[in-house]
């Protein structure tokens, strides 16, 4: 039977971490994003499953990743800083495809910043915070629903694409208590055992996609590395060859399926010359500002993206054909903008709201920015 | 790989096609797997039931060569990715395989808290007191007044004794030995793997390509002569002062009192709060429903 609570964001994705299969979390304490790892502390191991609180969040990213190695789907909540300090095992994580799920609920920034203030600054670090080329998936909600919703979807497309993804949710989102259904079945999506056979290749995988994970104790004996490594999972270091086939299959596995990966919610589209294009929070001001717009007779849509990374640029593409004006809200001083302007820019005028400090962009503001021309 | 009439008879542990492998003439690593092999076959565990876990530097090299389940992670973290792992299946047998470097410098807070949660891992930390994979450096464990690359005027920092750091921070099992002891470093890493709870093994290994060639001690037989003349049990550095202990390797069990394991302990509260025990989750990323 689906049920209905009343729940802040930061609770909604615990919850969908939970209704997701997640039986492992490890994190470290910070605003505004802590109450994720409260309650985890007492969900978990009323379902069996199990949680620490680790020394720092370099730790609580070393340890999901030996934990989904363990058999377990994870998961890790932050903030900016703990953000940072995560990103080295990030890279691991994408390099030997650990499916692993993080909740950054986004704050002022950079450094400390605003603690208990939004923002959506960490928007780029998501995509290439680590070093090295690599590619991961990074979800934004705009509701306490979709912070359900998204994080199961993210553990989801963890497995699905056996790399780090990400719910870019932010503080506002994270505090906000709203209504939220929770569906009696949800699609979940199980880790596939590879079949043993004679001299078996964990990562042989096919070009633009991944292989089935064995998990450790599982009698696979396998070597996971976070160097280069061959199809056996053995570490080649000074093959150029061996290392341009994983890391273009690395990055290809994501952004040759693209437009699969995509959740895009469009309203108002087909006729629109004008599209206020966003994700996350700002999204709902921008439906506002948009159904104001149209009751004033202006053909303007809405785009929101719920997968930001990677970016879904054919499918945009094709639903701005239209448009002459596409305005980007973020709060930040301009990020996702940039990636509009180059996928879209060359047929329409891309503007950006911009606003920092914590407060959220108003209807108003996007409407002004609607009316300027 | 190398063909033998007659194989070692630790050889069927190996990732043969892995061979030869990387470490250099002489280095310590060698008795490391020995000493290792020779307590997984003196203990009663199950090597199929082994994960090693490593971080980055020469020893961390060690499990990639090792015929089970072995996580190669990032420099220093070796301890919290094995957390993770034991956690998400705590019937496996988890050894991490670190280095001085690994252990203490970058790794240094993972180490005081896995040891103060006393979490069920089995350490080997091989300490050569010197960076060897990045060419010299000088370490934590470094002797006051040894040379490195980074130290060419010689080390001026009190070293870290391991092993006392490990037991300070709570570890239940903590032993120290060098090398030129394998019978005593084969049975403190068959100890370690009983003990319920985290143990530590500090090896003291010779590096003669980094750290002999920079200290005088060219070959491995020289370092080797050099560990012996140099260690003492803990009885005797019980009545040494503090000048006479310098430079001196103190070897001996420094403490085996075993204490709640940290993943008992939660799961005494889960048993509390639920029917459902963890082993029922063992492998729950596989399950559909």
């Amino acid at each position: 039977m689906t049920k209905e609570v009343f729940v802040q964001g930061n609770e909604a994705c615990a919850l969908g971490a939970i209704a997701a299969g997640c039986r492992f979390f490890a994190g470290y304490p910070i605003t505004p994003s802590t109450e994720i790892a409260e309650i985890m502390s007492k969900k978990l191991p009323t379902v069996g499953g199990r949680f620490v609180q680790m020394e720092d969040e370099i730790a609580a990213v070393g340890a999901i990743i030996g934990a989904s190695w363990g058999g377990q789907k994870v998961v890790t909540a932050t903030s900016g800083p703990g953000f940072s300090l995560m990103q080295e095992n990030i890279g691991y994580a994408a390099i030997t495809e650990t499916p692993i799920v993080i909740i950054n609920m986004q704050r002022g920034s950079p450094s400390t910043g605003q603690p208990t203030r939004s923002a959506q600054a960490d928007m780029m670090q998501t995509r290439w915070g680590s070093h090295g080329d690599y590619e991961t998936i990074s979800l934004a909600p705009s509701s306490v629903q979709e912070c359900f919703d998204y994080t199961v979807e993210a553990f989801n497309l963890a497995e699905k694409y056996r790399c780090p993804v990400f719910v870019m949710a932010d503080e506002i989102v994270g505090h906000m208590r709203e209504k939220i259904t929770i569906p009696d079945k949800i699609d979940i999506t199980p880790r596939q055992m590879p079949e043993k056979c004679e001299n078996y290749l964990p990562y042989d995988a096919p070009e633009n996609s991944t292989t089935p994970m064995p998990s450790f104790a599982s009698g696979f004996n396998i070597h996971v590395t976070g160097l280069t490594h061959d199809e056996r999972g053995y570490p080649s270091t000074d093959d150029p060859d061996v290392h341009s086939k994983l890391v273009t299959r690395l990055c290809n596995k994501i952004l040759k399926n693209r437009s699969d990966i995509a959740q895009i919610d469009t309203k108002y589209i087909d006729d629109a010359e004008i599209i206020v294009l966003g994700y996350g929070i700002p999204s709902r001001s921008a439906l506002t500002a948009v159904k104001k717009a149209r009751d004033s007779g202006l053909k303007v849509g809405y785009i929101k993206l719920g997968v930001v990374w990677p970016f879904a640029e054919e499918l945009l593409l094709e639903y701005t054909k239209n448009a002459k004006r596409i305005i980007v809200p973020e709060l930040n001083l301009g990020q996702v903008y940039l990636e509009v302007d180059r996928v879209l820019g060359k047929n329409a005028k891309v503007e950006l709201v911009s606003k920092i400090g914590g407060a959220l962009i108003t209807p108003d503001e996007i409407l002004d920015k609607i009316m300027e021309e | 790989m190398i063909e033998n009439e007659h194989p070692h008879k630790f050889i069927k542990y190996l990732r043969t096609e892995r061979l030869p492998h990387l470490f250099c003439p002489g280095c310590g690593n060698g008795i490391i797997f020995n000493t290792l092999f020779n307590a997984i076959e003196m203990s009663d565990v199950d090597f199929e039931n082994i994960s090693m876990v490593s971080g980055i530097g020469c020893s961390s090299r060690i499990p990639g060569y090792v015929k089970c389940d072995s996580l190669h992670t990032t420099h220093g973290r070796a301890i919290a990715f094995a957390t993770g792992l034991k956690m998400a299946n705590s019937k496996q047998d988890v050894i991490v395989v670190t280095g001085d470097g690994d252990a203490t410098s970058i790794g240094g807070n993972h180490l005081i808290h896995a040891a103060r949660r006393n979490i069920d891992l089995t350490v080997i930390c091989v300490n050569n007191d010197i960076y060897g994979m990045t060419g010299g450096q000088i370490s934590p464990t470094s002797p006051k007044g040894s040379y490195a690359t980074t130290a060419p005027y010689g080390s001026t920092d009190k070293p870290f004794n391991i092993a006392e750091v490990a037991k300070a921070a709570g570890a239940s099992y903590v032993a120290k030995y060098t090398v030129a002891q394998p019978i005593q470093v084969s049975n403190a890493i068959k100890e370690g793997l009983a003990n319920k709870g985290f143990s530590l093994i500090e090896v003291i290994a010779q590096c003669p390509t980094y750290y002999g060639r920079k200290n005088k001690l060219k070959t491995p037989k020289a370092m080797i002569d050099w560990f012996k003349e140099n260690t003492i049990s803990l009885k005797q550095a019980e009545d040494m002062t503090d000048e006479e202990l310098e430079g001196k390797i103190i070897t001996g069990v420094y403490i085996n009192k075993p204490r709640a394991e940290f993943i008992e302990s939660l799961d005494a509260i889960s048993a509390q709060n639920s029917d459902i025990t963890p082993e029922d989750n063992i492998n729950k990323a596989y399950m559909g429903d």
